[in-house]
């Protein structure tokens, strides 16, 4: 057991997948002997060398295309994207191949890769290095879309998305990656993707949310039950695609309220496709609308104004008290 | 008859004219009047030293990450100086000298690293596009701005930069080949830095210069010294010549040398010895030309003097006017998020941006729990309720 914080606990799912599997491989921009700009993969490339821990040109479409050939050929690829922000490069990639390799070949050719990219809002960072895109992977069918919140639940997250037979997309909430520590067992942990967790139990509001925005969402609960004395009961995705009904589904029906917390913008996106869930299958046991908390629909401001566009625990908990008065 | 060699136009030629000791090739030196030579030196000059104090700024937490150009200004003037006002120029991010000749204010580009999407909107009568932080994809709206040129008979050109980590993707080419296809006026220029954060250039392409790249999209392409300033200018105005009459597209590569980080968020001393990066400090274009400036009589240490403390007021100056507006309540206020999203505001961003300014105002009548934010949130929150201005 140790302590850690997520940049490092991601680190260690790779040194850790590495070595369990010779057919692991890291590549992407400046992951060698930069160790990546976020220090993800630090130590990799002196223990597994240049066969293993590819710095590549500088070509997106070129890190996530290659990537897919080698995982056709039998290789455990994990490419890492700089920033989510540059991933639009190769979104073609996704869409057209990894997603559709599976289905187009009658199964006859899978793609077992993982994408890494660190996502979100938060850091004071440059133009274009801040958005939270998952909704539009989450759009793409034949792609699973995973998001930890915690170092423990992305150590265990990237070990199910390396061993996954699919292509996964792994979004890393960059804001979080130094923001706190957690025990780390020993050894070696997976998560079942496409299962949420309860990460608080409560009986009178329902709080959905994953990533970065989970700390907030948690955050509220705490002052919903300190401060109206109120009984929130929280829901980490962890999974996107493919997305836990069940649990959403269990919590709401017991509840009768929700609000759905994400830095994602708001049309069409994650929250749109819960929202639905809940009205498809548990409509009647609602007693209010559901509220969402969530980017707005414009690009994330640069960093002057960024924190108006995040989900804040001031906005949650306005969206849960208005719920509950409803 | 079944194999032999096809003839291609592979002429890739290396260009100097003022080496790095300050000594000019009298037959390759253009022909640039005292003021221009001195216009020159004067945005170079600017731009680093601007440069340097963006430094210091970042490093008080007073502007953001950002990437130094210091080392990048011989190429970024040479080539902008071909120009003119009526050409347009397509920045990457390093061509912060070329903007400001360009005419945008030093307080708009601190703006835009200080935070403020305000830094991102060229001035009125600029044919600018801003930076561009996406790598190369702006090669390709260079390509569609000389097509346009083209279909509307206009005689003028385009000027573009990227990095040699950018001509790895895929938009390089797609650029390169449209423009060549369609005989673009476009001078594709490389700022050839040999580092792409921590890649060097001989893990970004096999090949031996980026120029030779033109061969294959049938287009002129030189390398030239990236830290002489004339050996820039001098190709620049020949390809800007032949873009304008004509012919086409041309690929520039200006070999230098990124002597900073890459940004100032990087730690070069991970991927590389330092001694190199020195080395080449001493290769500098600002060392060399103020050597030939005063060798030509066109400077003297007297003038220089006088330069050097008007730029070190204008920047003060500028300075003070970027701290002014990163404090203006307009600026700052958040709901200016919503603004020029679509030409007509659809009824969705309406009540998203309703909705912001309702909460900020219950925060601030306090009826939910304050946050831990500063006095400039609080100043932000009151520029909320300030009348939406209309546009």
């Amino acid at each position: 057991m140790a302590e850690m914080n997520m940049a490092k606990a991601i680190n260690k799912a790779l040194f850790e997948a590495m070595e369990r599997d010779e057919r692991v491989v890291v590549l992407g921009e400046d992951v060698g002997k930069d160790e990546g700009v976020f220090r993800i993969t630090e130590g990799l490339h002196a223990k597994f060398g240049d066969r293993r821990v590819i710095d590549t040109p500088l070509a997106e479409s070129g890190i996530v295309g290659t990537a897919i050939g080698m995982a056709i050929y039998g290789l455990r690829p994990v490419a890492e994207i700089q920033f989510s922000g540059f991933d639009y490069y190769n979104y073609h990639q996704l869409e057209s191949h990894a997603a559709r390799f599976r289905n187009r070949t009658r199964g006859r050719i899978t793609v077992p890769m993982v994408m890494r990219a660190p996502y979100g809002g938060g850091i004071r960072a440059l133009e274009h290095h801040s958005e939270s895109r998952e909704a539009i992977y989450a759009h793409t069918p034949g792609l699973k879309v995973v998001i930890p919140s915690s170092p423990r639940n992305a150590r265990a997250l990237l070990h199910s998305a390396i061993q996954d037979p699919d292509p996964v997309i792994y979004y890393e909430p960059k804001a979080v990656y130094r923001a706190f520590k957690e025990e780390v067992p020993d050894q070696l942990e997976t998560l079942p993707i496409g299962q949420a967790q309860v990460v608080k139990k409560g009986s009178d509001i329902t709080l959905i949310s994953y990533g970065a925005s989970l700390r907030p969402t948690l955050e509220a609960a705490e002052l919903l039950e300190e401060e109206d004395n109120c009984h929130a009961e929280v829901i980490d995705l962890l999974s996107i695609v493919p997305m836990d009904s069940e649990t959403i589904l269990e919590s709401v029906s017991k509840t009768g309220r929700a609000v759905v917390v994400h830095e994602g913008p708001r049309t069409c996106g994650v929250g749109s496709e819960i929202i639905a869930r809940i009205n498809e299958d548990a409509l009647l046991y609602l007693e209010a609308p559901v509220r969402r908390v969530t980017g707005y629909d414009v690009p994330i401001p640069y960093f002057s104004k960024e924190r108006f566009f995040l989900p804040d625990t001031d906005k949650i908990l306005e969206a849960a008290r208005e719920t509950l008065a409803f | 008859m079944p194999r032999k060699p096809i003839k291609l136009p592979a002429n890739i030629e290396y260009l100097s004219v003022l080496d790095e000791n300050g000594k000019v090739d009298r037959e390759l030196e253009p022909k640039l009047s005292a003021d221009d030579l001195k216009k020159m030196y004067r945005y170079m000059l600017l731009a680093r030293r601007a440069d340097e104090r963006m430094l210091n700024l970042q490093r008080q937490g007073r502007i953001g990450t950002f990437p130094q150009s210091t080392g990048h200004e011989a190429i970024s003037i040479g080539s902008v100086f071909a120009l003119q006002k009526s050409d347009w120029h397509v920045p990457a991010y390093r061509e912060f000298a070329g903007m400001l000749y360009r005419g945008w204010p030093l307080e708009t580009l601190f703006l835009y690293w200080g935070g403020f999407e305000e830094g991102a909107r060229p001035p009125e009568e600029v044919n600018d596009l801003p930076y561009c932080v996406p790598v190369a994809s702006q090669l390709l709206h260079a390509a569609g701005l000389g097509m346009a040129m083209n279909i509307k008979g206009d005689k003028k050109v385009v000027l573009t930069y990227f990095g040699d980590g950018s001509s790895s993707e895929g938009d390089f080419h797609e650029g390169l080949n449209f423009a060549s296809v369609f005989q673009a006026p476009v001078i594709f220029v490389c700022q050839n830095n040999q580092y792409a954060i921590s890649v060097p250039l001989s893990r970004q392409m096999k090949c031996e210069t980026v120029a030779q790249r033109a061969v294959a999209y049938g287009i002129p392409g030189i390398r030239v010294d990236g830290n002489d300033v004339l050996a820039v200018y001098a190709a620049t105005a020949e390809a800007v010549e032949r873009a304008r009459n004509g012919g086409g597209p041309t690929l520039i590569e200006g070999l230098t040398y990124r002597t900073t980080p890459h940004t100032t968020a990087d730690d070069p001393k991970r991927y590389r010895n330092e001694e190199e990066a020195k080395e080449w400090v001493t290769k500098d274009s600002l060392i060399r030309f103020t050597q030939y400036l005063a060798a030509k009589g066109v400077m003297d240490e007297k003038a220089k003097q006088a330069l050097e403390e008007e730029i070190d007021h204008e920047i003060k100056e500028s300075v003070r006017r970027f701290e002014a507006l990163a404090q203006n309540e307009e600026l700052l206020n958040p709901l200016s998020m919503f603004d020029y999203m679509y030409a007509d505001t659809p009824k969705v961003l309406e009540r998203q941006r309703d909705e912001l300014s309702d909460h900020l105002r219950k925060k601030k009548e306090g009826q939910t729990k304050a946050g831990e934010h500063g006095g400039s949130a609080r100043k932000a929150v009151a520029a909320a309720d300030s009348p939406k201005k209309s546009k």
